[in-house]
């Protein structure tokens, strides 16, 4: 908590907290252990991107559920985070979110037990193989142009979050998405040349992703 | 051989391309928001975007080549290969959509070896989809050489491009005669 901003007080699913005037609200939610499910919000971000529609919660006196990344806390506010109407919205962006994916091989990824995805089906109580949506096929390869990274596209959720610590280490990030509608991916640009001077290697990428979508090349090796 | 002559002079151009890119990248003020006026500046110079282009222009904007990538990825109107001697049109607008023209598409995409946006090594053929070119009656339609070809079948396929191979190689034999008269 910031001790020179001004403390409110507010309620959350009965519970009173206090938090500095202007915090994020889903940040705030988290820091007192309350989960509310979210896939591209990071605390360092300004202008979260709300692009996962995950992190939807009530408040008081909004006539629809909002996405709490991008709500910030003010005095008196009284929010709810597990009404059926959260719930189902949660439910229905998850199972959108999974059905453009391959689930099927959860036991050879290398994010396997710390996959973001597993820890928000565990917790909404989704099955990770979605059996009333049609599966769509967006038939791509791994992308393996970059000199110390793969990129499986079948994995990404496009949360953007390795963009963002890309672009907080380096000026401009080395990673950007192309394309768009289902063939949007993130994209290194193809030369290996151009990248081999740019890009460290350092990982950060890697590190934030909550899929296990982008992976060391080194590892890859290791596993096969 | 003749392969081989169509790279040497696919890369004396592209090297052209690139200096005339860098010569006219200097006429605009480096600020972000001239990015895509400069990509429409290269395309319509040169008919498509070649990735060192993306790259000159990266660094005259201080941004990442790959975002330069996204930002013209994401946008229909930018190619990235040489448009072909023949430009190939299908449509797949919904009368087309309905009459197979994705079929037909894929009859052009097996016969040239290439996929939809991409040109033929000899830069002879490109191949594009284009959404309704406003003659839905003749469903479903391809454009070759800015011909409208109406009812395509696979087999009308075949025979466009066996015919303008064949034209190609009467051109061929007679620019031969020519030389040796």
């Amino acid at each position: 908590m910031d001790k020179n901003a001004n403390i409110v007080n507010l309620i959350v699913d009965g519970k009173e907290i206090k938090a500095s005037e202007g915090a994020n609200l889903l940040r705030v939610c988290l820091d007192n252990e309350i989960y509310v499910p979210n896939l591209c919000y990071l605390k360092e971000m300004e202008h979260p991107p709300a692009s996962c529609r995950l992190c939807f919660v009530a408040i008081e006196g909004y006539p629809q559920p909002v996405t709490s990344c991008t709500e910030v806390v003010r005095e008196g506010m009284v929010v709810m985070t597990d009404t059926p109407e959260v719930r189902r919205l949660q439910k229905s962006a998850f199972e959108l979110l999974l059905s453009v994916r391959r689930i099927s091989f959860c036991k050879t990824c290398i994010a396997n037990k710390r996959c973001g995805l597993q820890k928000i089906a565990r917790f909404l109580g989704v099955k990770l193989r979605v059996a009333h949506l049609n599966r769509i096929d967006v038939d791509r390869e791994v992308d393996h142009t970059h000199p110390y990274l793969d990129y499986d596209p079948d994995k990404c959720v496009l949360c953007e979050r390795c963009i963002f610590v890309c672009g907080n280490i380096n000026k401009t990030p080395m990673l950007s998405l192309a394309h768009r509608g289902l063939n949007t991916s993130v994209t290194f640009f193809e030369s290996a040349a151009i990248l081999e001077n740019s890009c460290k290697g350092c990982g950060a990428c890697v590190e934030i992703c909550p899929v296990g979508a982008l992976t060391l090349k080194s590892h890859n090796k290791v596993t096969g | 051989m003749e392969v081989c002559r169509a790279l040497e002079q696919g890369d004396k151009e592209e090297e052209r391309i690139l200096s005339d890119i860098s010569s006219s990248l200097k006429l605009f003020e480096r600020k972000r928001s001239n990015l895509i006026p400069l990509l429409q500046m290269i395309q319509k110079r040169h008919g498509y975007i070649p990735p060192m282009g993306m790259v000159l222009l990266a660094q005259h904007l201080d941004l990442s080549p790959s975002h330069v990538y996204g930002v013209a990825t994401f946008y229909n109107q930018f190619r990235f290969n040489p448009p072909g001697k023949h430009p190939i049109k299908v449509c797949l607008g919904t009368a087309c959509h309905v009459k197979g023209g994705e079929i037909i598409l894929e009859n052009f995409e097996r016969k040239l070896g290439i996929k939809a946006g991409e040109t033929t090594r000899d830069r002879e053929f490109s191949l594009d989809r284009v959404a309704c070119v406003g003659c839905c009656a003749l469903a479903p339609v391809a454009i070759v050489n800015d011909k409208v070809e109406g009812h395509m079948t696979p087999s009308k396929v075949e025979g466009i491009i066996l015919s303008l191979e064949i034209e190609k190689e009467k051109k061929k034999r007679e620019a031969d005669k020519d030389d040796t008269e």
